[in-house]
C-alpha cells in the first residue's frame, strides 16, 4: 500500500432538512484512504455510513469541512466537475441497479462508456473480460430478468470495476453473493488496490470479508468511535 | 433497427432498448401516437378537399378580372351586380370583353337520388370565358333549354353520365321546366352542392324567373393578352364610380374565396380545430408516454448518473425515443389515414385524397411534436437523484 491520500475528509459535518427539521448526520468526521486500501465502514443502521459514502462519492456536496478526492476539493465543486469526478469512480449498490432492458454485456459497457472516446470493440472486449473476471462469461447476453440475485450483483461488480477506477465506493457489495462469491469480489478489489492502486471504501456488516480489509472505521451516531488496523 | 440507431446516435440505442422491453406497451404507444396522426389527416384531407372544392368552380371559367358585390365572399353568395359596371369597364384600354356569371342551384328531383347543380348561366355566345372543355360546347347552349353536365356529380352514376351525348340526350325536369342534358364535363361534388351545371343565361333566366340580366351575379372581364392584370385591376377601381364594388383579378378571387372558406365559414374553423386537437392528443399521448417511461427508469437514471453521466446523455435518451415513436407511429398512421380518406372521397363523391405535401407536414409535424413531448418529460429526470441509490 503506497502512502498518498486518494481521499482525505477533515471536520465533515453534515445536515439533513431545514429549520426545526434539521438534523445533524455527521459530526467532525475525519478520514484518510490511502491509494491502493480497502476501507470497510461499519456502523447500526443509521450512523452516518451512507452519508459519508454519498458525500466522498462525489453524489451529494459538502455543507461543512473539507473533502478532497484525487487531489481535487470537493467543497464548492460544480455539479460538471462533480459529474467529471465520477466517471473515474466506481459505485457498487446494495441493489444491483442493473438496466432492465439491457443484457449483462450492455449493462457492464455503460460503465466504461461514460467515458467519451472509447470505441465500442474496446468497449465490448473490455466488457467481456470483467464479465469473465466475476465468472459470467456464459451469461454474456443475458438480461437481469434470467439472471440470479447474486448474478444480477456480479454484474454490477463488474461494470464498477470495467473502467478501472481510481477509488470503488461499494454499500453492501456482497449481501446477495454467497461465501465464494463474496470472496472473489473482495479478493478481486484487493488485487485491484496491489495491482492498481484502486481504493476501495466498502460499506458492510459482512463479517466474512472483514479480514480482508486493511482497516475497519466505525461509524456511531455521526461519530467515527474506532479505527482498527493501519491508521 | 438496433444496429441502425446505433450508428444514426453514435451509442447504445438505449431509448430504444428500454421502449422494446416491454412490447405491449411500446405497441399501445405507437398505435396512440398512430392514432393522432390519422385524425391529422381526416382533418386535413377534409380542409383540403374543402379548398379543392372551393377552388374548382373558378377552373370552369377562363376570366382576368371579376367584379363582384362587397359581400360577395364566395362565389355563390352575395348580392348582384349591376352590369352597368361591365359597360364601363370595357372603356379601360386593356379589357377586350366582358360577359355576367348568373349562378344558382337548380335542383333535380328524382327521388332518393336527387341531385342539386351548382348552375352558372353564360352568354355561350363567349366561349372564351370557359375553360377548354366546356367552351367546346358553348354552341349546344345556344338552344333553349340545353344543358351540359357534371358528369362527376354525387348521385349521378357513371353510367348514366356516360349515356349523355348529343346523339342521346338526358331530359328530366328542373323548377318546373324540361331541361335536356347534351354532353357532359368534369366537375365534382362539392361542400354545397352535389355538382355542377353549365346553361345560357336565357335558360338560366328561364329557370329563375325573378333574376335579371341587368343584374348577375359576377361581372367576368378578359383582357387583351399581356396586359398587366393588377394594373388594369387599379385603373378599374378608378373608373368604376362605385366604391362598394368588389375589383379583383380572378386568380386573387378565388384565393379570398379560399381563406374566407377556411377561416370564416363554420366548416372550415371546425376542421381547423380538428387539426389543432389531433396535434394535442399526440403531444399528450407521447409525453404520457415518455413521462411515464422516465419515472420507470428513474433507478436506472439515477445510477447512470451517478457513473458520471451527464444532462445531455439523458435528454438524448428521451429524444431518441421521442423520435423512435414519433417516426414509427406515423408510418401506420399515414396509411390508415390514406385508406379513410379513400373510402370517404369514394362515399361522398368529395375531392378527398392523401396528398405528398400532407404527408410531408404531418410527418414533420409529428417529428416536432415528438420531441417537443420528450424535452417536457425530462423534466421528471431531476427526481432521479443518485444519492437515494444508497
Amino acid at each position: 500500500m503506497t502512502s498518498d491520500l486518494v481521499v482525505e475528509a477533515r471536520g465533515l459535518n453534515h445536515w439533513f432538512g431545514t429549520g426545526e427539521a434539521r438534523k445533524q448526520a455527521l459530526f467532525d468526521v475525519d478520514l484518510a484512504l490511502p491509494r491502493g486500501s480497502l476501507t470497510v465502514l461499519m456502523g447500526p443502521s443509521g450512523s452516518g455510513k451512507t452519508t459519508v459514502l454519498t458525500l466522498l462519492g462525489c453524489l451529494r456536496s459538502v455543507q461543512d469541512g473539507t473533502a478532497q478526492l484525487m487531489g481535487h476539493a470537493l467543497n464548492g465543486a460544480s455539479e460538471t466537475e462533480l459529474t467529471r469526478l465520477r466517471q473515474r469512480l466506481g459505485f457498487i449498490f446494495q441493489s444491483h441497479n442493473l438496466h432492465e432492458s439491457l443484457t449483462a454485456m450492455q449493462n457492464v459497457i455503460m460503465g466504461i462508456q461514460v467515458r467519451p472516446g472509447v470505441p465500442d470493440d474496446l468497449a465490448r472486449r473490455a466488457s467481456e473480460r470483467a464479465l469473465g473476471l466475476v465468472g459470467l462469461s456464459d451469461r454474456l447476453e443475458y438480461l437481469p430478468a434470467n439472471l440470479s440475485g447474486g448474478q444480477k450483483q456480479r454484474v454490477a461488480v463488474a461494470r464498477a470495476l470495467v473502467n478501472n477506477p481510481a477509488v470503488v465506493f461499494a454499500d453492501e457489495p456482497t449481501a446477495a453473493l454467497d461465501k465464494d462469491s463474496a470472496g472473489t469480489i473482495v479478493d478481486m478489489l484487493k488485487r485491484l488496490g496491489a495491482e492498481r492502486g484502486t481504493t476501495t471504501l466498502l460499506v458492510t456488516h459482512d463479517n466474512r470479508i472483514l479480514d480482508r480489509a486493511d482497516r475497519i472505521l466505525t461509524l456511531e451516531d455521526g461519530r467515527i468511535v474506532s479505527v482498527k488496523g493501519n491508521a | 433497427m438496433s444496429r441502425l440507431l446505433h450508428w444514426i446516435f453514435g451509442r447504445m440505442p438505449i431509448g430504444w432498448l428500454q421502449l422494446t422491453h416491454k412490447r405491449g406497451r411500446f405497441f399501445a404507444a405507437l398505435s396512440g401516437v398512430a392514432f393522432a396522426n390519422v385524425l391529422v389527416f381526416v382533418q386535413l384531407g377534409i380542409m383540403n378537399s374543402m379548398g379543392t372544392a372551393t377552388l374548382r368552380p373558378y377552373e370552369f371559367l377562363s376570366v382576368d378580372i371579376m367584379i363582384s358585390a362587397h359581400d360577395a365572399n364566395a362565389l355563390a353568395e352575395g348580392s348582384n351586380v349591376a352590369r352597368q359596371w361591365m359597360l364601363q369597364a370595357l372603356a379601360d384600354p386593356d379589357v377586350i370583353a366582358g360577359t355576367g356569371l348568373l349562378i344558382g342551384n337548380v335542383p333535380w328531383n328524382r327521388g332518393d337520388n336527387s341531385i342539386t347543380f351548382t348552375t352558372f348561366g353564360i352568354d355561350p355566345g363567349q366561349p372564351a370565358f370557359l375553360a377548354p372543355e366546356i367552351a367546346r360546347d358553348a354552341a349546344l347552349l345556344q338552344v333553349p333549354d340545353v344543358a351540359i353536365l357534371d358528369r362527376l356529380a354525387r348521385g349521378l352514376t357513371h353510367d348514366e353520365a356516360a349515356t349523355i351525348r348529343p346523339q342521346t340526350p338526358l331530359s328530366f325536369e328542373a323548377l318546373g321546366r324540361t331541361l335536356t342534358a347534351l354532353d357532359t364535363f368534369s366537375g365534382g361534388g362539392g361542400f354545397g352542392g352535389d355538382g355542377f351545371m353549365f346553361v345560357s343565361d336565357q335558360t338560366f333566366l328561364s329557370l329563375f324567373p325573378s333574376r335579371s340580366s341587368a343584374a348577375p351575379d359576377h361581372i367576368l372581364l378578359r383582357l387583351r393578352p399581356g396586359a398587366d392584370v393588377a394594373a388594369t385591376v387599379a385603373r378599374l377601381r378608378d373608373l368604376i364610380s362605385d366604391p362598394t364594388l368588389r375589383i379583383r383579378s380572378y386568380a386573387d378571387a378565388a384565393q379570398e374565396d379560399l381563406r374566407y372558406q377556411q377561416t370564416q365559414r363554420p366548416t372550415g374553423v371546425i376542421f381547423g380545430f380538428g387539426v389543432l386537437i389531433g396535434v394535442l392528443v399526440g403531444l399528450v399521448i407521447v409525453y404520457q408516454v415518455l413521462s411515464a417511461d422516465v419515472a420507470d427508469h428513474l433507478r436506472e437514471y439515477a445510477t447512470f448518473k451517478a457513473m458520471g453521466y451527464g444532462p445531455r446523455f439523458f435528454l438524448g435518451i428521451v429524444v431518441e425515443e421521442a423520435l423512435i415513436l414519433g417516426v414509427l407511429g406515423f408510418v401506420p398512421g399515414l396509411l390508415v389515414g390514406t385508406a379513410i380518406l379513400v373510402f370517404m372521397g369514394t362515399v361522398t363523391a368529395l375531392p378527398l385524397a392523401m396528398t405528398a405535401s400532407m404527408a410531408i407536414m404531418v410527418f414533420v409535424g409529428t417529428v416536432v411534436f415528438s420531441v417537443l413531448s420528450g424535452a417536457v418529460a425530462t423534466r421528471r429526470l431531476a427526481a432521479a437523484d443518485p444519492a437515494d441509490l444508497f
